[in-house]
């Protein structure tokens, strides 16, 4: 029945292949030092070569939000440092994890599907194997510890560079002064937000890499097959962001 | 040695491998020979344990390779050398760095000792100068030659061809050819060289089996395959005469 094996099989086949893959990465986790190098490749490609585009993308939400903030809130009744009460909690929250998420999962999950595809498919992941390495080990590990261990990092970078991006736009465009939007800032800062915000980019960084990993571990079907996995690691990996963003947002707020 | 004991594999529907038994003997060349699509690839795959069998078993040296813990697994497994169809030379790494690899992961080499031995490899596949380029740098024959010179990096006991020549010009092809049998010699390894080039099994093996439609159609040493009268093995054999006569 092709109704069955397309709603019920293929879903619970790949469901099932996805948890033996984290189960071989996990079961390797003794190994660690010998993929020390190859961890921080992974850091270095992951995480440092991702920060221009991700403060990049931080700066401008952040400048757009104090310009919206400005255009709807601002008027002789409510204060201006509203400006400063959106932009840092929003970032802080949600867009600098959301928009490091999905930066993240074109430019890295896309990365990661593609070359492990291609490797897969000309035989490199066989050879390794065949050479008596563990390769779930040596591909997949490095890449999720890094993406667990940087995704934070970036975290970080993005809220601070938007929070500034914000600030700037909003001083030198006349919107707002600086005390205001620091003091607007401030004024309803929760300490549990950039912990509630670290907790996010470490979900989605382990989920954007184990997916990417997955989808790239798993290719078939030569050239196509390995732009198939690629597309399907980044549109996965947002979907997945969303999804996981709304229930971290019903469980913890 | 090494023992297939009918396996049988599917993929999907498709039954790809069915009963297929084949014994590997020590210091022999074994040429596994039949039409593209056959399972010769998917046999070799289930040699190394790459592949599990539905059905039957493979014995490495009276191992149970299917039935082992990963761990063993791997370690039996660094006892073979494998020579990929395409090559599968990793393609962020240089030649040099390709044949190094396995020395660096498996061995307590110094850099100076891993570097010799580099060379010594690349020079038993005559290519000493081309440490310093990468695989896309290289001719197909070339890659080939180099991902041997990293099959023979651990001197393994068994080295496993996966279609050597293929794709390969004649002359290029003969080179090939040259260089398992004088590696066979040189290094006293048991090889199987899955192919469906007549004139490689002519010249480099010792034994050849025939598979055909997934089952072990026939199995004998290269005097006995002179002789035989099977049909379905004289028309495989037949068609490759052409061939023959080009690269000779």
């Amino acid at each position: 029945m092709p109704i069955v094996r397309t709603l019920i099989l293929e879903p619970s086949g790949s469901v099932g292949r996805y948890v033996l893959l984290m189960y071989k990465a996990f079961a390797t986790l003794g190994d660690l030092p010998s993929y020390r190098k190859n961890i921080f490749d992974q850091m270095i490609r992951i995480g440092i070569e991702s920060m221009p585009i991700v403060a990049l993308a931080a700066a401008f939400s952040g400048a757009v939000t104090t310009v919206q903030a400005a255009y709807q809130l601002v008027s002789p009744f409510i204060p201006t440092s509203i400006i400063g009460s959106i932009v840092a909690p929003s970032m802080i929250l949600e867009l600098g994890a959301v928009v490091t998420g999905f930066i993240l999962a074109g430019r890295v999950g896309a990365r990661i599907a593609a070359e492990l595809g291609t490797m897969r498919v000309t035989e490199q992941i066989d050879a390794l194997e065949a050479m008596g390495l563990n390769s779930v080990g040596y591909l997949v590990v490095p890449r999720v510890l890094a993406g667990v261990v940087m995704f934070p990092v970036l975290y970080v970078t993005a809220s601070f560079v938007g929070i500034s991006g914000g600030m700037a736009v909003g001083v030198w465009g006349g919107f707002v002064p600086l005390g205001e939007f620091v003091a607007g800032a401030r004024e309803f800062f929760q300490p549990f937000d950039p912990i509630f915000g670290l907790i996010k980019s470490l979900v989605f960084g382990f989920t954007i890499t184990t997916i990417s990993c997955y989808k790239g571990y798993f290719t078939g079907g030569g050239a196509e097959g390995v732009g198939k996995a690629t597309t399907e690691a980044a549109v996965t990996s947002c979907v997945y962001i969303l999804i996981a963003d709304l229930l971290l947002a019903v469980a913890l707020l | 040695m090494i023992h297939v004991d009918n396996i049988t594999k599917s993929f999907g529907d498709k039954r790809v491998l069915t009963d297929v038994s084949l014994e590997i003997r020590e210091g022999e060349t074994t040429a596994v020979i039949g039409r593209s699509g056959s399972g010769k690839s998917v046999l070799m795959k289930h040699i190394i344990g790459l592949l599990i069998p539905e059905k039957g078993r493979v014995l490495v040296d009276g191992v149970d390779i299917d039935h082992i813990p990963y761990a063993e697994l791997r370690k039996i497994r660094t006892q073979f050398g494998v020579l990929f169809q395409g090559g599968a030379l990793f393609d962020s790494m240089s030649s040099f760095e390709n044949v190094a690899f396995p020395l660096r992961t498996f061995t307590t080499k110094t850099d100076a000792e891993i570097a010799d031995e580099v060379g010594r490899c690349l020079e038993m596949v005559e290519l000493p100068d081309v440490g310093g380029k990468m695989p896309a740098e290289l001719s197909g024959g070339m890659q080939k030659r180099v991902a041997l010179a990293r099959a023979i990096a651990l001197r393994p006991r068994y080295i496993l061809y996966d279609e050597p020549t293929s794709g390969l010009d004649p002359e290029t092809s003969n080179t090939i050819d040259d260089l398992i049998r004088s590696l066979a010699e040189q290094l006293n390894v048991t090889s199987i060289v899955i192919t469906h080039d007549m004139h490689s099994v002519l010249s480099i093996a010792d034994r050849a089996a025939f598979i055909h439609g997934g089952r072990m159609h026939w199995v004998g040493t290269i005097d006995e395959l002179h002789a035989s009268t099977d049909k379905t093995l004289c028309d495989f054999v037949r068609a490759n005469e052409y061939q023959i006569g080009v690269r000779s």
